[in-house]
């Protein structure tokens, strides 16, 4: 973790990172169409899995919760733009400034629980907001939900023109986010911050006698776990122009969950590895599935729930975890 | 005389769970610089009073003071601030990290913001020094030795630069020669902290504290050098047994 | 209709869903109490237990009773089986951890989701009710069937409650409730009270579910809101109390009955959420609960 690395296994970190956004940036020139707009979305939900993992892989705090944030980016953002006709940027800090406020009321909250309790409190809130959604039917058009036209996606500022209607555009604005959160990731897990969080994880009162405010330090998990998700959903509308009440619905806090398991939790890289393999596997194995039983009405939910189970029983570490226990200690 | 102000004034405090009244009344004065051994059988209220004193338990009623200030509703994590560090009667590491970390903590949080990483590797190898430890820095604290373990718990209390040093059992489960180098270290560490030392090993305590708190259901039975903790015949009674003929 | 009658009907509508929450939150609790897991899939085993119902009581010709009553016997013999397979193939292996076990159960809740659109499709399907007969009250005319959901629970809630503190059944998994590690050592089976008691969990809420079939259709999404209302039910009544559990479910099955017929239940469910959500946070033994620890 964040023990004292040496100054090579220092670089490789940051090389290993950075190669990895290089690549990133790199692969929108030779993608083809198809899968240059799946990888745009992958990074975007990557951050979203990001934002989650802070506060479940370094935190161990297990938030059932997480589609409130993310929804309260989406509609901070698009609603505004939507109904008012705000400029995409304000309206892209709305989005992020709303789930980052909620995200401190509901860490304020749910943090008095611990354990089970958080899981259900977490649960209920975002359930709460969900119904919100649902509720406000007029603003939001519900699970139907709204779409943005071209006009309301484009930002112009001076000499600078971004369409995100186009989908070079969109590849990069999605790579430039991404790359954000990871440095950030990055920087909380190897920061005296990051180090208090594995603490609490590993044990909390301990941490507390050592003269640390534990209910500080997850509440500022929280938040920044929180702004990182409502970041992701902020990007989501501005880039792919819809937002519906799907976005808030338990699902949505779940899949990070998925994701992160399958990276691997409290790992940097998990996080976009495994959201971009449960993407190519959920779509491979739902094709390949439905051509073999096409009577079988097979949709995703039964190969979320099978990754679920076979993660838990066989390969709880994930991906960068067990990389990380067998070959490459180094890995933060 | 010049009057020389108590680190520790514990005054009337009394704690009880449900019916039991587990401390009872205990008034407690700490001088700067000293060593006290609490002693008692068990379930005389021993580590209900330093849990008391630490902030991890909230007393019912009575008052408890640090070095002029009343502490008695700070919470746990400022009174580690203030310079009270506790040590658990349980061994409590972190298992799954690595030495280094596990002492980085407290390090981290005695220097300010602002120190290098520089700083703090060094302030967290100088802790392991002290305790012996510095060529494990790398392994992960849960693998090593009990007796090990044990030790990295003091240096991370160590690490705090606590003015006052709850240790609760220290030496429960070391062997023989381990706890010849414990002693030898707590006489290091109480040149400059104040040490407040839970111990059923008599042994260990005779040769440690400048003073004894004798506690019996909850209650301050006797206190005094422990010469006079020897002789006192309610305390052989109580607890040390019955005295031999001489 | 004035307003009193109105009232009156939705008190009894309240009572019915009291009825049936009260024995699917007793799953719950029970799961919760002995083993100290939640179960995130008891939902679905109230689907399943619906879902079932109407596919034994398709089987059979003939008076709706007959079908009925099989699949009040079938149904949630076939849950609990499958919930106590679940529970050896998953949930033992991963040593019931908390958390893992909460990520496990809903692989499986989307598990048995899956298995039930690709098998049972996803249109709702009614089942017939065994009787229909009409109780005239002076304003309305009120489901016989209904009123005999209610009698119907509460029969199961006392035969539950009965084995709970009357037998050696009942006794063996309290013991095992209060203390892992010592009936272990007095030798009680505690893996296979586990197993059973999961078992038992899943079956109070297929019951639960084969009564309500006849009133509400059978689909494979109608697991999702009575999993929230039992958390609900179990939180406010105190975990693993039965007392607790039982005056929550009418607190919350009557209320909520009241509150839909007069508002609009999107808002009714909201604000019921949050003030749960409220209760846990500032005061998580329930409200039914004793305090402390």
């Amino acid at each position: 973790m964040s023990g004292h690395l040496s100054a090579r296994d220092d670089m490789r970190v940051w090389g290993l990172h950075f190669g990895l956004i290089a690549l990133l940036f790199a692969a929108q020139y030779v993608l083809p169409d198809y899968h240059n707009g799946v990888i745009a979305r992958v990074m975007v939900l990557a951050l979203f899995a990001m934002g989650y993992n802070v506060l479940f892989g370094y935190t161990g705090l297990l938030s059932l919760g997480h589609s409130m944030f993310f929804a309260a980016g989406l509609y901070g953002a698009g609603l505004p733009i939507y109904h008012f006709g705000v400029h995409p940027l304000p309206a892209f800090a709305i989005g992020i400034g709303c789930g980052t406020a909620l995200a401190l009321l509901v860490g304020a909250l749910a943090l008095r629980t611990t354990g089970v309790a958080f899981m259900i409190v977490t649960l209920m809130f975002a359930q709460v907001a969900y119904l919100m959604s649902l509720w406000l039917g007029e603003w939001t058009r519900g699970d139907e939900g709204l779409t943005l036209s071209r006009d309301e996606r484009i930002i112009e500022i001076g000499p600078m023109f971004l369409d995100m209607t186009n989908r070079d555009t969109r590849y990069v604005i999605a790579w430039a986010l991404f790359s954000i959160g990871l440095g950030i990731t990055l920087l909380i897990a190897r920061s005296r911050f990051g180090r208090v969080l594995v603490a609490i994880r590993e044990n909390e009162e301990r941490a507390r006698m050592l003269g640390f405010d534990t209910f500080a330090n997850k509440l500022a998990s929280v938040t920044i776990s929180g702004a990182i998700a409502a970041t992701a959903g902020a990007a989501y509308v501005l880039l792919f122009g819809y937002m519906g009440s799907t976005f808030a619905s338990i699902q949505y806090s779940i899949l990070p969950l998925l994701w992160v398991l399958l990276g691997g939790a409290a790992t940097t890289l998990g996080p976009f590895f495994g959201t971009l393999l449960m993407f190519y596997l959920a779509e491979l194995s739902n094709d390949a599935l439905n051509a073999w039983l096409p009577d079988a009405r097979l949709n995703q939910i039964g190969i979320v729930g099978v990754a679920l189970i076979l993660l838990v029983l066989f390969f709880p570490k994930g991906l960068f975890g067990s990389i990380r226990e067998r070959w490459l200690k180094w890995l933060p | 005389m010049a009057a020389v102000t108590p680190l520790l004034v514990v005054d009337d405090l009394h704690r009880s769970f449900g019916g039991l009244k587990a401390v009872d009344g205990v008034d407690l004065t700490v001088m700067p610089g000293e060593v006290r051994a609490i002693i008692g059988p068990n379930g005389a209220g021993k580590s209900t009073l330093v849990g008391l004193i630490c902030g991890r338990i909230e007393p019912t009623s009575g008052s408890i003071v640090f070095d002029g200030r009343d502490i008695t509703s700070m919470p746990a994590h400022r009174r580690v601030r203030q310079g009270i560090a506790y040590t658990f009667q349980i061994t409590s590491i972190f298992p799954n990290l690595t030495v280094f970390d596990n002492v980085a903590l407290p390090v981290q949080r005695s220097q300010h913001h602002a120190v290098g990483a520089a700083r703090l590797r060094r302030g967290v190898l100088e802790a392991l020094e002290r305790v012996g430890l510095t060529d494990r820095a790398d392994q992960t604290a849960g693998e090593l030795a009990y007796g090990h373990q044990r030790l990295l718990e003091v240096a991370m209390g160590l690490s705090l630069k606590p003015r006052l040093l709850i240790l609760d059992e220290p030496t429960q489960g070391l062997s023989d020669g381990e706890i010849e180098g414990f002693i030898a270290l707590v006489r290091e560490i109480a040149r400059d902290a104040t040490v407040m030392l839970i111990e059923h090993n008599m042994a260990v305590v005779m040769s440690l504290a400048h003073r004894i708190t004798v506690l019996s259901s909850g209650k301050v039975l006797a206190e005094g050098t422990p010469e006079e903790i020897r002789a006192d015949t309610h305390v052989q009674a109580a607890y040390l047994g019955t005295p031999d003929d001489d | 209709m004035a307003f009193g009658p109105h009232l009156l009907l939705a008190t009894l509508e309240g009572l019915v869903m009291a009825a049936v929450l009260a024995l699917m939150a007793l799953g719950l609790s029970l799961v919760f109490g002995v083993m100290r897991v939640v179960n995130v899939a008891h939902g679905e085993f109230f689907m399943l237990g619906a879902v079932l119902a109407w596919y034994f009581s398709t089987l059979v010709t003939g008076h709706p009773a007959i079908g009925f009553l099989l699949a009040l016997v079938l149904s949630p013999l076939v849950v609990g089986a499958i919930a106590f397979a679940a529970e050896r193939l998953v949930l033992r292996r991963i040593h019931y951890n908390p958390e893992a076990t909460i990520v496990a159960t809903i692989g499986l809740l989307y598990v048995l989701q899956q298995a039930a659109l690709t098998f049972y499709g996803p249109d709702a399907n009614p089942v017939v009710p065994p009787f229909n007969y009409r109780v005239l009250l002076p304003w309305f005319g009120y489901s016989g069937y209904k009123l005999a959901v209610i009698v119907a629970s509460i029969l199961l809630i006392t035969l539950t409650w009965l084995v709970l503190t009357r037998t050696k059944i009942g006794l063996v998994m309290r013991a095992t409730q209060y203390d892992r590690e010592t009936a272990q050592a007095f030798g009680i089976p505690v893996d296979r009270v586990y197993a059973g008691v999961f078992a038992l969990g899943a079956m109070l809420a297929a019951v639960a579910a084969v009564l309500i079939v006849p009133i509400q259709q059978a689909h494979y999404l109608m697991g999702t809101d009575p999993l929230l209302l039992s958390f609900i039910v179990v939180i406010i009544g105190g975990l693993g109390s039965l007392r607790g559990t039982v005056v929550a479910a009418l607190l919350i099955g009557v209320s909520d009955g009241v509150i839909s017929v007069f508002f609009s239940p999107t808002l009714a469910k909201m604000l019921a959420t949050l003030l749960v959500a409220m209760v846990l946070v500032f005061r998580p033994q329930g409200l039914f609960g004793t305090a402390a620890r």
